[in-house]
């Protein structure tokens, strides 16, 4: 059988392959998930990618996938009608100098967990960077919610550091929310090996 | 919840902490993975933006009014899964620098020149046998600020998705036989020799055509079906 190619770091030039559009060319994937009129709850994900020195990367991709409002998946391993057709549920954003990123989406609703249990709404991310060697694989929960503290992920998570994993309202404007990644430190984000 | 993927080809990636390569000192997460089921939201991923690709996107010599300069050259092979089966209609995002080693990037301050005839970057879509091709030219090492003397191997980014969240892959595709690769940290990031070759094309003569361009062959493997769980009876 063959056997895996193995990852390696996007490097600093990431943009001319990842986000063609700054370069010409038709740009196939943006940082805008949900169109106006996708039905659910509309909101911002903001935030910045840190490093061990709490130093933005202004180097670094940031991927989202995630449900539509009624936790289906735009994917035939989901397989159930979306409530809409133009909802695909991928988002790319590339950070800017100041290591900040943002995506338009929707809350996504419940998802279908293992053995049954029910999953809290959460965003999937993946992250590429220069410095980073294999993609690093974290989620956007959203704090507040209730039915986080039955989530079967979060669980198996130390409790002192699930913080790190919650998008915070951002009070200033309603449907903003903020979610920082830290590479390393104190703060540092959950990182999932799945 | 059983795996639907394999976790053992994981093992050829590089750890996050490969401090030769000085960037990663900082970036590499210093806390353990914690360990989770592959659920819907993992086997589940991008399926779109593949029908956007037109198939000039293929050709990385003819997105301007001139020739690129530099060694012609097609690169072919298939997506495959660990299984060895064909990966079909599986986006390939690729983008490298020109025959002088320079990234049109801004950020790229390399004193090489510029080729108006070269962007460096294309899109091809796999066929229903995992199957894609496109054209470029070779491109040329170049010097970095990792350590003192620092040049990277001539390489080509790959950027691939597979059919879920969890067989998206990010990697360079290197040339036969490059004396630099004994000094590169980004290319030895990967342990394992064997891995390593994994991530070298092979030059192929029924690829390369007569009087026009040289062809080489690289096969790209994501990852495959866990092993079905043993019959308990």
């Amino acid at each position: 059988m063959p056997e895996r190619t193995p990852s390696q770091t996007v490097g600093p030039y990431l943009h001319l392959g990842l986000t063609q559009g700054a370069f010409g060319a038709p740009e196939v994937f943006g940082s805008a998930v949900a169109a106006p009129g996708q039905p659910g709850h509309h909101i911002r994900i903001e935030g910045r990618v840190l490093d061990g020195e709490g130093v933005p990367l202004p180097d670094a991709l940031v991927e989202i996938w995630q449900a539509d409002s009624e936790g289906r998946y735009a994917h035939p391993a989901d397989g159930r009608p979306l409530a809409s057709n133009s909802f695909r549920g991928f988002g790319r954003c590339a950070t800017d100098k100041s290591g900040a990123f943002s995506f338009a989406t929707i809350k996504p609703g419940l998802v279908a967990g293992p053995g049954g249990k029910i999953q809290a709404p959460h965003i999937n991310v993946g992250l590429l960077a220069r410095g980073v060697v294999k993609r690093l694989f974290t989620r956007i929960y959203f704090a507040g919610d209730p039915a986080n503290a039955s989530d079967p992920i979060l669980a198996l998570v130390p409790v002192d550091r699930r913080d790190t994993l919650l998008a915070k309202p951002d009070a200033t404007s309603p449907g903003l929310y903020r979610f920082d990644i830290r590479l390393q430190g104190a703060d540092e984000t959950v990182f999932f090996d799945a | 919840m059983a795996d639907t993927y394999s976790r053992a080809g994981n093992a050829a990636d590089p750890p996050s902490l490969s401090p030769d390569y000085r960037s990663t000192v900082l970036r590499a997460p210093s806390r353990p993975l914690v360990v989770i089921p592959q659920t819907l939201s993992e086997i589940t991923g991008p399926v779109y933006g593949h029908s956007d690709v037109s198939p000039g996107e293929a050709d990385l010599t003819k997105q301007h009014a001139g020739e690129p300069l530099g060694e012609r050259i097609i690169v072919t092979g298939r997506v495959l899964d660990e299984a060895g089966r064909p990966v079909p209609n599986t986006l390939i995002e690729i983008w490298q620098c020109n025959a002088a080693g320079r990234y049109i990037h801004e950020t790229d301050q390399h004193p090489a020149p510029h080729d108006p005839n070269f962007t460096g970057a294309g899109r091809v879509v796999t066929d229903d046998a995992g199957r894609y091709r496109y054209t470029t030219v070779k491109p040329g090492a170049y010097p970095w600020r990792n350590h003192h003397n620092a040049w990277r191997p001539a390489h080509i980014h790959l950027s691939l998705f597979g059919p879920s969240f969890l067989t998206r892959l990010v990697t360079q595709m290197y040339f036969p036989g490059d004396p630099l690769f004994p000094f590169d940290p980004i290319f030895n990031s990967v342990t394992d020799a064997k891995a390593r070759e994994r991530m070298i094309c092979r030059f192929d003569l029924d690829t390369t055509e007569a009087e026009w361009a040289l062809g080489y062959v690289f096969n790209v493997v994501l990852r495959g079906p866990a092993a079905t769980p043993p019959d308990l009876d």
